[in-house]
Order: structure tokens, then C-alpha cells, then sequence
């Protein structure tokens, strides 16, 4: 075998941001969907604790039935609030529509764009921030949620519901948060210079870690808010 | 040496339009709008399918997105294998730990 069948090339495509590997896959996209895979475990083992603590607390308030607190008589309502958690879904699933758009505009920087729409299709700054701001909406609406259960008597440490609730869902959205700088990050590179067809790879790993923090968040609505 | 061919260079080959994203966001909302209109439908979500119902809706939701908006659809088989693999792992462990804890059980028709 000759010296050069064992180096790592790194030649040929390398200026153009391709690296030869043994799989002639980029080690980078490897790399996330391995993160991806070992981020499946952390919240299904999260999620596999919120369900096997469900409806053991012992004292409320609880996520879909009214409580009445036996020592002082007072009566705390379901707290789960639907319709805002509904909206926050809906935000992010827009959020990942925004973020494959930011993508393909990336990917399909060479076409010509004439029309108003095409043009905006092509506008990769445009969907990389729309991202961004409905991932902070999504963020806005989680803390108003955790402040109106702090609000109505549900601390971390209130019972197994709130714990496993919390902790979950605060996971998730530090993810999000996580996303959002990336976001941010990748929209002030794309302002400054413009992102090349060939760094299509950069937008495309954040877009992997974006839409997996929204399937995650599609487990975690229906199990956590839909399903009493 | 032959020059092998490079699967980085036809990972966007193949990638769907914005217009396959589009319909994709469409069929997502109107799968969620169901989602949250069998909750507010007091027979349906105390109905036996009511769960099964959620939880096939939430899967087809997950496998859309999987397979359209993370390209496992079009990219390398390898890329499928890194994601399913451990997310397969972790639903048999999710499964395992609900039937220890007593959460889903199998009627075997055996009394004591």
C-alpha cells in the first residue's frame, strides 16, 4: 500500500470546504448526528422520568386536575395552560419551516432571483434571523409559563410532577437557547461577508441541531400536555 | 488511484425545494391542529384510541420531520444508522422502565 493511500487527503476539495475521509462523508455532519444520537438518550431518559413519576405527586398543584390544598382549604386550578403551549409549538414548528429555508437559500445561492418571492427565498439573513426570533418567542412563552406555575404555587421542588416537569423542559430550553446563538451567530457571518454555496455544511449542522430541539419539543408536547 | 466518488458532493444533489418544504410545514400545522382539537373533543380524548391516536400522530409528526427537514430521506444511510441506532436504545430502555415501574402492563390473564 503506498504512503499516500494511508494520509488523510485533505488536498483536492479542501479550499472548497469538502475533506476526504474513509466514508466520503464529512466528518463534521457525522460528528452532529452522533451528538444528536447521544441527545436522544438524555431526553428520552428525561421524558422516561417525568412519565414513571406521573401521578405520584402527592401534594399540588397538578398538571390536569384542580387541587385543593387540605391544610389551608385553597384550591389551585389544573396548571397546565394549553392554548399558550399550543402557540409556542406552532412558533417552532414555523421556526424549522424558517430554518430549512435559511438552507436551501445557502445551498441555492448561484440561482438567479428576479421576483419579489424569489428573491426572498433566497434571502439566507432573513431566514436565519426569522429563526432565531421565533426561537426567542418560543423562549418568551416558556418563561411566562414557568412564571405563572412559580406564580400559582409550583416551585422546582414542590412535588415529583414539578421536578421532572422542570427539569425536562428547562433542558429543552436551554437547548433552544443554545440554537438561538448559533442562530445569531451564523446570521452575523452571513451579514458580514455572505455565506458561499461551499460553507452550505455550517448552516446545515445548525439546521440538524434546530430541527432535532423541535422533534424532541413535538414528543414533549403530546406526552407531557396532551396526554393526562 | 482511482478518484472514489465523494458523498459529501451529492449530499445537496438531491435535497427536496422549498415548495416540498412548504407542503411539509402545511401537513405539520394541520397534524398539530388535530393534535390539539382531540384534546379540546371531550368523547374522543376520553376514548380508548385517545393515546394511541396522540402518540401516532406525534410519531408521524417526528418521522416528517426526520425524514424531510433533516434530509435523512435523501443523505447517507450511515447518518440514519447514527441517529435511529441510539434513539432506538433509549425507547427500549423508556419501554423497559415503564413496564419496572408498573405503568404499562400486559394482562396475561392470570389471577392470584
Amino acid at each position: 500500500m503506498s504512503a499516500t493511500a494511508l494520509e488523510p487527503t485533505t488536498t483536492g476539495h479542501a479550499e472548497h470546504g469538502h475533506h476526504h475521509t474513509s466514508t466520503g462523508l464529512d466528518n463534521r455532519k457525522i460528528a452532529i448526528w452522533a451528538f444528536i444520537g447521544s441527545e436522544c438518550m438524555l431526553f428520552v431518559s428525561l421524558i422516561s422520568t417525568y412519565l414513571i413519576y406521573k401521578g405520584k405527586s402527592r401534594v399540588g398543584p397538578y398538571p390536569h386536575e384542580a387541587w385543593t390544598d387540605p391544610a389551608t382549604g385553597e384550591t389551585f386550578k389544573a396548571i397546565l395552560n394549553i392554548p399558550v403551549t399550543s402557540f409556542s409549538t406552532f412558533v417552532l414548528l414555523m421556526s424549522s419551516l424558517a430554518m430549512v429555508l435559511a438552507h436551501n437559500a445557502v445551498v441555492n445561492r448561484h440561482v438567479k432571483r428576479t421576483t419579489f418571492f424569489s428573491r426572498l427565498e433566497g434571502n439566507s439573513f432573513f431566514w436565519l434571523v426569522s429563526t432565531a426570533l421565533l426561537g426567542i418567542v418560543f423562549l418568551m412563552c416558556q418563561a411566562y409559563e414557568f412564571t405563572a406555575f412559580v406564580n400559582e404555587g409550583l416551585g422546582l421542588t414542590t412535588n415529583l410532577f414539578s421536578s421532572s416537569f422542570f427539569v425536562l423542559t428547562g433542558f429543552h430550553g436551554a437547548h433552544v437557547t443554545a440554537g438561538v446563538l448559533w442562530l445569531f451567530t451564523l446570521a452575523s457571518i452571513d451579514k458580514k461577508r455572505g455565506l458561499r454555496t461551499d460553507e452550505a455544511l455550517n448552516v446545515d449542522l445548525c439546521a440538524l441541531y434546530w430541527h432535532f430541539v423541535d422533534v424532541v419539543w413535538i414528543a414533549i408536547f403530546v406526552l407531557l400536555y396532551l396526554i393526562k | 488511484m482511482a478518484h472514489e466518488p465523494d458523498a459529501a458532493h451529492d449530499e445537496h444533489a438531491h435535497h427536496p425545494t422549498a415548495k416540498t418544504y412548504l407542503w411539509t410545514a402545511l401537513f405539520l400545522t394541520i397534524v398539530t391542529i388535530v393534535e390539539i382539537s382531540a384534546y379540546y373533543i371531550k368523547p374522543w380524548e376520553q376514548s380508548a384510541i385517545y393515546v394511541p391516536s396522540m402518540i401516532f400522530m406525534s410519531a408521524v409528526k417526528f418521522g416528517v420531520v426526520c425524514a424531510v427537514y433533516m434530509h435523512l430521506k435523501y443523505d447517507h444511510k450511515l447518518f440514519r444508522n447514527l441517529f435511529v441506532g441510539p434513539l432506538m436504545i433509549a425507547l427500549v430502555t423508556c419501554v423497559g422502565l415503564l413496564f419496572l415501574f408498573g405503568k404499562v402492563g400486559i394482562n396475561l390473564g392470570i389471577t392470584g
